[in-house]
């Protein structure tokens, strides 16, 4: 066997053991990256190798919530991409005004930059009174991050020129209570806002969403995986409802992707078309 | 999968073990990158895939600039399309490009690796890990030292490492990083790459070089 080879049976012995011990199972996730991550994982638990994480994630029931934040690597920023928030802005907001009470689901929120990016474009376009949003993801460290709503002022400070370029009304910095090198998101934002578990791989539909925001997420996820998560979001959105997902995401080959008509392809703006038969895909083994 | 690649791994053909080019650059890089692809002949039928670190946008402007003078066609890598023969393929900005083991590209906005994405190190990395001793690496001119931990994983899984010579450089610290790991079997002055690339199929390569 090459190295390569006895990486890829550690990685797999370790995402079984993960699946059977805890039920989270990664085994739909691209390899690359998730070998990378379980690399990470098994050098910050101080081990050797990958196979001398096995019996711990057996044995210590309490190494879960490391185990799942190396999995689910949160990084993510504030209107990144500004002329997709742009584009929301001026192209998508009148769609969402439409609705008497609009919902939103942001999927994989991570530490809640674009969730709050959100939140503060739809307060200056007048929506958020009258919007609900849900923020979800597996990794509970980096949701109970994000319902915190607490950014460094420099990274602040960094977000700001991003602001600007997605249309920003105000200044970056009228929606954070600056304390030191802190700033706390306005808590007017985050009264529209519930932040909650859910897992793409095994969670079905839990409310009728109007948009859901899921950028840069799939990328992570094998075709299998892909088209089952975007059923689930056939199966949430009302009829006519939008999606967006990350400016490089591809989604011509999942079977589930036909259901969707682009907007604009080329920041990978969706409307759901038609009816669809609520029907979740199994992501199967 | 692709009629190419089957070829290449029946040991038949003359590049019977060479099967695919990784490619990183930064400052300096897309000059580089012009002159080494304008030397390719159309019927080049090994996969280039690119990392050039370039500033963050929506749209690429790479795939346009090289393929005015390269003569097969250079794509920007597609999430979960094939690496296909007879293409050169770059990373689009601001995500990292990996190889996954079927041989489609993936891409991460995992955190920066070198201070940069998409960066060098993490493209040879699952290069490395799929195509073993089919891959060459190659590292040009650069500023920082991206790419140097790629070439040592190319050269533990059997592959052949090239480093641009720094002399011939706008850059030099990228190359010079890579050629001080010990890892590189080949410097090359950047006019004589494209050459060397062409020749490589017949390359007696073996893990006695070096």
């Amino acid at each position: 066997m090459t190295n390569a080879e006895t990486d890829e049976l550690e990685i797999d012995l370790f995402v079984e053991t993960l699946r059977r011990r805890h039920g989270y199972d990664f085994s739909h996730y691209a390899r690359a990256s998730l070998k990378r991550r379980v690399l990470a994982l098994a050098s910050a638990c101080g081990c050797t190798g990958v196979a001398d994480l096995i019996p711990r994630v057996v044995r210590e029931a309490a190494l879960l919530p490391t185990v799942l934040s190396h999995l689910s690597v949160p990084v993510t920023e504030m209107f990144r991409d500004p002329v997709v928030f742009r584009a929301i802005r001026e192209r998508i907001v009148p769609i969402l005004d439409s609705y008497p009470r609009p919902n939103i689901w942001q999927a994989g929120c991570a530490t809640g930059e674009e969730v709050y990016s959100l939140a503060i474009l739809l307060q200056e376009e007048g929506l958020l009174h009258k919007t609900q949003i849900y923020a979800t993801d597996i990794n509970d460290a980096a949701l109970a991050f994000a319902e915190e709503g607490v950014f460094s002022a420099k990274s602040i400070h960094e977000y700001a020129d991003n602001y600007v370029k997605a249309g920003g009304k105000a200044a970056l910095s009228d929606y954070f209570h600056m304390k030191y090198e802190l700033g706390r998101i306005d808590e007017a934002l985050r009264s529209r806002m519930v932040f909650a578990h859910h897992n793409l791989v095994s969670d079905g539909v839990f409310c009728e969403v109007q948009m859901v925001i899921c950028r840069n997420v799939l990328i992570y996820f094998d075709r299998k995986l892909q088209d089952r998560v975007l059923s689930l979001f056939l199966a949430s959105l009302t009829r006519g409802g939008i999606l967006c997902v990350g400016t490089r995401e591809n989604m011509s080959l999942a079977e589930a992707g036909h259901h969707f008509l682009a907007l604009d392809n080329e920041l990978r703006l969706f409307k759901k078309m038609g009816e669809y038969d609520g029907r979740v895909l199994s992501s199967g083994k | 999968m692709v009629a190419c690649f089957q070829a290449a791994s029946d040991g038949s053909s003359q590049s019977s073990r060479l099967r695919a080019i990784v490619m990183g650059c930064s400052a300096g890089g897309i000059d580089a990158l012009r002159i080494i692809l304008a030397g390719l002949p159309t019927d080049f039928v090994l996969p280039i895939v690119i990392v050039s670190h370039i500033a963050a946008s929506v749209k690429s402007l790479l795939p346009e600039i090289l393929t005015v003078v390269c003569k097969i066609p250079v794509l920007e890598a597609m999430e979960r399309c094939p690496v296909e023969p007879g293409h050169v393929y770059v990373a689009p900005p601001s995500y990292h490009l990996l190889i996954e083991p079927d041989r489609t590209f993936a891409l991460s906005v995992d955190n920066k690796v070198c201070n940069v994405r998409p960066a060098i190190d993490l493209l040879f990395y699952s290069a490395a890990d799929l195509y073993g001793d089919g891959l060459i690496g190659v590292v040009l001119t650069g500023a920082n030292n991206d790419g140097s931990s790629g070439l040592i994983a190319i050269k533990r899984a059997g592959g052949l490492t090239v480093a641009q010579d720094p002399e011939t450089a706008v850059a030099r610290t990228m190359p010079e990083a890579a050629i001080a790991t010990g890892c590189v079997d080949v410097v090359l002055p950047l006019t004589a790459i494209a050459g060397f690339l062409v020749s490589a199929g017949s390359f007696p390569r073996n893990k006695d070089i070096a």
